[in-house]
């Protein structure tokens, strides 16, 4: 989880991100940040999210972004 | 069959009649009839194309479902007997036979969108390097391009993409899936319906609901208002303007750029109204393709607000998928070693969002002023993107983000950036846009504009004045939409109030359209992508 902190604390330092549930919601990732997000995550989790996993639901969140990829390495 | 036409109007009171009168459960089957029957009066052989997508996306679509159901199955009876390992084997062959799958019913539908919409474009740009050549130039092919097929074929192909990833089961009822695809509000300019989005509505039993009818009826209305008011009576002055450039430059060009965003706006709302109100009118939900775009602060957030549909299609299904498949988080990776981490994480961003952009033209037209203007609008994009931490040192430095000043410098900066680039929507070529576009900046002479110009354009005095007040009613709308639902505020008013409204609509459109003899009835804009 700090990984994943560290990479969403670099895009955008200005928000609490243990804290905040609506990051798609209220527009604070655009699609722009999320593409970062999923290269950062390739390169430090060695874990690949496909497209059709980009959804609110796994992106409003840390916590939310942080169990899809834990399932991603589980099905690994 | 245009909307604007006495014909359509027709057709429709006889589908709604019969909607609510028939027994519930065969209304999706008359929707379905009824969709056939309008598609069938732009043209006979447009249904032969339409009904091989729908029947090539049926098919795909239930042998994808056999192959995930074949998957299950396989799996729920070797439980025991198969290791992780083989598990995983299974799944990847599986996979792969549902990737084939797919890019076989992509290939297809696309190339015949490619082949109808792309051919003469295409011998045109060959005959261009045959004759630097001196070689014998290729003949032109006549095909007749079938309207709504770039919307048509992006429905399905978002159908069998999902279907695929396994977003939901395939439509069994190829009856269902082709009323889905042939939808007749929607089939000539969208918006681009997703499946799960509208197969719900579109195929539940729907009881005459008084409410929701004159909610839908007065869309309709309203969405006639701009375009019959506004979008065919601006577009005369429009025409006159580009399509005599040597007469018409410096001023001429912007006024003509600010007709024509009007213009568009009317027309491509307007037609969007209609649709969403018929299908309101019927009981349908359908989604909507705008949020007040002319608002927008950015262009990336213009770009969220017009035509929304298309917008989050190439989002979902290029954008995204390109920008996360394997190839390019490898070209991420080694970019970053050998560029450094700042410029190697923009790449797969700046090919994506590229390669999106000049897909986008291109889906607007067979043209280079299309692919021109995509591309303008994806290197827009990437520079506001680049520009963005030297905004935010000047709002920092400079507490002005929240003024009313401020927002207003945004709006008006953003739509006169859109205007510029749909100089090339309106042109002739590429070169000739971007000589009109200079010639702002190099014969700009405002006096022209109080010559008596502007009344020699194909409007009168009192066409100006139906306009300038059709303009003020449709940004005060926008300004009321801020705080919600237009009808339903007008729904709370005094009776007489609220027949008032719909009644002066009514005739305004009636008394004001700009229809009859001296105008030719214009097709939708969006009917022609």
């Amino acid at each position: 989880m700090e990984t994943l902190l560290e990479i969403l604390g670099e895009l955008h330092p200005e928000i609490d991100f243990e804290t905040h549930k609506s990051l798609i919601d209220d527009k604070i990732l655009d699609s722009f940040d999320i593409v970062t997000i999923i290269a950062e995550v390739n390169d430090r989790y060695g874990v690949a999210i496909p497209a059709h996993e980009i959804t609110p639901e796994n992106f409003n969140s840390a916590s939310a972004l942080y169990e899809l990829i834990q399932r991603l390495m589980d099905e690994d | 069959m245009l909307f604007t036409s006495y014909e359509f109007i027709l057709f429709l009171c006889i589908v709604i009649g019969l909607y609510y009168t028939i027994p519930k459960r065969f209304q999706w089957k008359l929707l379905l009839v009824a969709s056939f029957v309008f598609y069938y009066f732009s043209g006979w052989s447009n249904l032969i194309y339409i009904s091989v997508t729908i029947v090539s996306t049926y098919l795909v679509g239930v042998k994808l479902g056999n192959l995930d159901k074949q998957q299950k199955l396989y799996l729920k009876e070797h439980k025991e007997s198969l290791t992780p390992e083989e598990k995983k084997a299974y799944k990847e062959r599986i996979k792969v036979k549902r990737w084939r799958w797919l890019l076989l019913c992509l290939i297809f539908n696309l190339g015949i969108l490619a082949v109808v919409k792309y051919t003469n474009f295409a011998i045109a740009n060959i005959n261009y390097i045959f004759t630097l050549f001196k070689m014998n130039e290729l003949s032109f092919v006549n095909l007749i391009l079938p309207m709504g097929i770039s919307f048509y074929t992006f429905k399905t192909m978002g159908y069998i993409i999902d279907v695929c990833r396994g977003k939901y089961e395939p439509e069994k009822n190829i009856g269902k899936l082709a009323l889905f695809v042939s939808f007749f509000p929607q089939l000539i300019q969208g918006p681009i319906s997703r499946f799960d989005d509208l197969s719900k509505s579109l195929y539940e039993e729907h009881h005459f609901d008084a409410k929701n009818f004159a909610f839908g009826f007065q869309r309709v209305l309203w969405g006639y208002f701009k375009k019959l008011v506004i979008a065919d009576r601006i577009v005369a002055a429009v025409l006159e303007i580009t399509k005599n450039p040597e007469t018409y430059d410096g001023i001429f060009v912007l006024v003509g750029m600010i007709y024509y965003a009007i213009q568009l706006y009317a027309d491509f709302t307007g037609g969007i109204d209609i649709t969403i109100g018929i299908a309101q009118m019927l009981g349908i939900t359908v989604t909507e393709n705008f949020n007040r775009p002319f608002f927008s602060k950015s262009i990336t957030e213009y770009w969220r607000r017009w035509h929304i549909t298309m917008g989050t299609w190439f989002r979902d299904y290029i954008f995204y998928p390109l920008s996360v498949c394997k190839p390019m988080l490898n070209i991420s990776k080694s970019s970053r070693k050998r560029f450094g981490e700042e410029i190697g994480k923009r790449i797969p961003v700046y090919l994506s969002t590229i390669t999106v952009w000049f897909t986008t033209g291109l889906w607007h037209g067979a043209s280079w002023n299309f692919i021109v203007w995509g591309l303008l609008n994806g290197v827009v994009i990437l520079v506001s993107q680049e520009f963005e931490p030297l905004y935010a040192k000047f709002h920092e430095r400079f507490n002005v983000a929240n003024t009313f000043g401020f927002k207003l410098f945004q709006v008006i900066r953003t739509f006169l950036l859109m205007s510029s680039l749909r100089i090339l929507d309106c042109y002739r070529d590429v070169g000739v846009s971007f000589r009109m576009f200079g010639s702002m900046f190099t014969k700009l002479n405002i006096n022209e504009l109080f010559n008596g110009s502007l009344l020699k354009l194909g409007l009168d005095v009192s066409d100006y004045v139906v306009i300038i007040i059709g303009v003020i009613i449709m940004i005060s709308v926008s300004l009321v939409q801020r705080s919600g639902s237009v009808r339903e505020k007008i729904a709370g008013k005094p009776v007489i109030i609220r027949y008032a409204v719909f009644v002066l609509l009514f005739f305004s459109i009636i008394v004001f359209g700009a229809y009859g003899i001296g105008f030719d009835s214009n097709q939708f804009i969006y009917n022609q992508f």
